[in-house]
């Protein structure tokens, strides 16, 4: 579905170039959860920007169905973690759902397809409110909204429930995974929190320090649907959780390639 | 909040009264023949502008104005977003854009007048140039800021061209191109009495200037009052159509 071949990131030139990440290697499977996690620096949210065609990758590439992503493919959402920036303030949650549905011809009935998004993010009847009279969580949903109205068959998620407290987090992860069998959507989550990538995915790909690589892929084969007190109350969360703490505590050096 | 809001209400008509009253009692008690009593200013405002020379002075200040601050308008939104649009453009314009909007505003009427006469022209041109400026400062400034991730959402969802203009961009940077429209509509008022009484033959500054030249203080005041009074609805009705466009960014000043 999704394949990152050979994908490199440098920002600057010469010796002082800082090299985000280094020929990472990995690919998305159709309708696969993967979580990616790494140290703080490791270039997490450089990796998602290049998978969505939003930066340009200094070498290698990204193939969504076997063709290079070139800039944002319309079969691709993204949700970003600053929910205040990337929803339109001047615009009710309806309008921020419905705008992108009018570059999707496919769409033929955008204004139901944005309110049953809508609904399915427990936001109905809060329609024609504007962001600033909702909570954050609340406008994480309709971000989540407007990339689900869009139907994509790929969801890349930038730390998208960094910004709320702990228990929205929580029903938002919950939210996430149930609309995504509903929607059939494959979804990449960059995030920093070990738990919640173990939680809601079914591979971690773990990155090293700067330059990251790819240190890791690890299968989590704990079984669905998953519960926020049963799943994270299974041994093998916990060993999965620890492994990924270790590999991701390793030193430097061990690390390298 | 009604109840508090009626009770500021009620403080601000009080306070007025107040000051009126000790007004009325000092231009009237006042020996001096520039401080015309309250009353008489009063009548003369009655006499003049309601509505005798409504049609002569007061129609023509407006139209001027009006033509003036859209030119501004239209000039600095423009502006606005070429400069803050590509840093060559920028760095190429600044150093004159400075000196330019460095010129003291009345410094421009001399050579206006040369170069165009005194007619409403010469006014509409001067109020043009000067108030043009705050607009596209502030407009090149909103442009330059617009948000990187509401850009790349506008990316990712396949917002461009026109669209991406009319519904992301141009409302993004709104809150700042009226804050630029703010500042320009003082200068706006400031400008067109200026050029009324250094060059005109018509308007509400000629008036109150040769009403100053013939010793007829009580005409005089009563422009002033005008003048005044236009100022403060201008900019009553400015914040209005400012709370009306910019309803989504009421976050900031929900107090009111």
């Amino acid at each position: 579905m999704l394949e990152v071949v050979g994908l490199s990131k440098s920002y600057g030139t010469g010796a002082s170039a800082t090299h985000a990440v280094q020929c990472l290697e990995f690919a998305v499977e159709e309708l696969e959860f993967v979580g990616i996690v790494g140290p703080s620096g490791a270039g997490k949210t450089t990796l998602l920007k290049c998978m969505a065609g939003l930066l340009a990758p200094t070498s290698g590439q990204t193939l969504l169905r076997g063709k290079p992503v070139t800039g944002p493919p319309p079969e691709l959402a993204v949700v970003f973690q600053d929910y205040s920036r990337s929803l339109f303030a001047w615009m009710t949650v309806r309008r921020n759902v419905l705008l992108p549905l009018t570059n999707k011809p496919e769409i033929r009935d955008p204004a139901r397809v944005a309110d049953e998004a809508l609904a399915a993010v427990g936001l109905k009847g809060f329609e024609e409110h504007y962001p600033w009279q909702l909570s954050g969580g609340m406008q994480q949903r309709v971000a989540i909204a407007r990339a689900l109205a869009y139907q994509p068959k790929v969801l890349l998620m930038d730390e998208p429930f960094a910004s709320v407290d702990a228990q929205t987090r929580a029903e938002l992860e919950d939210l996430v995974l149930r609309v995504r069998e509903q929607f059939g959507v494959t979804i990449v989550l960059v995030t920093h929190d070990i738990d919640e990538a173990v939680y809601m995915s079914d591979r971690v790909v773990i990155l090293s320090r700067p330059p990251s690589t790819v240190q890791e892929i690890l299968p989590i084969d704990l079984p669905r649907p998953r519960d926020q007190v049963d799943t994270k109350a299974l041994p093998e969360f916990a060993s999965l959780r620890a492994r990924i703490y270790e590999a991701i505590m390793q030193p430097a050096a061990a690390a390298g390639v | 909040m009604t109840r508090s809001r009626l009770r500021w209400f009620s403080v601000e008509v009080g306070a007025t009264a107040i000051i009126i009253a000790l007004l009325w009692a000092y231009t009237s008690s006042n020996e001096s023949y520039a401080v015309a009593p309250l009353g008489d200013v009063l009548e003369a405002f009655r006499a003049t502008w309601l509505f005798e020379h409504v049609g002569s002075d007061v129609v023509p200040s407006l139209v001027r104005m009006t033509l003036g601050y859209a030119a501004a308008i239209a000039i600095g939104v423009a502006g606005g977003f070429l400069l803050g649009s590509s840093a060559v453009v920028n760095a190429v314009a600044s150093p004159v854009v400075g000196f330019l909007r460095s010129i003291p505003a009345a410094a421009l009427l001399p050579p206006a007048i040369v170069l165009f006469g005194i007619g409403g022209g010469t006014k509409v041109a001067v109020i043009a140039f000067v108030c043009c400026w705050p607009i596209m400062l502030n407009t090149s400034d909103g442009v330059r800021e617009l948000d990187s991730t509401m850009l790349a959402t506008a990316r990712v969802y396949g917002i461009r061209g026109l669209q991406r203009f009319r519904l992301v961009v141009l409302p993004a940077v709104s809150p700042r191109i009226f804050a630029g429209m703010r500042t320009s509509l003082s200068i706006a008022i400031l400008l067109l009495v200026t050029s009324e009484m250094i060059a005109s033959t018509n308007g509400i500054g000629y008036f109150v200037f040769q009403a100053q030249q013939q010793f007829s203080v009580d005409d005089m005041w009563a422009g002033v009052l005008l003048l005044g009074l236009l100022g403060f609805t201008l900019n009553l009705a400015f914040g209005a159509v400012e709370r009306r466009v910019l309803h989504w960014n009421a976050r900031d000043d929900r107090s009111k």
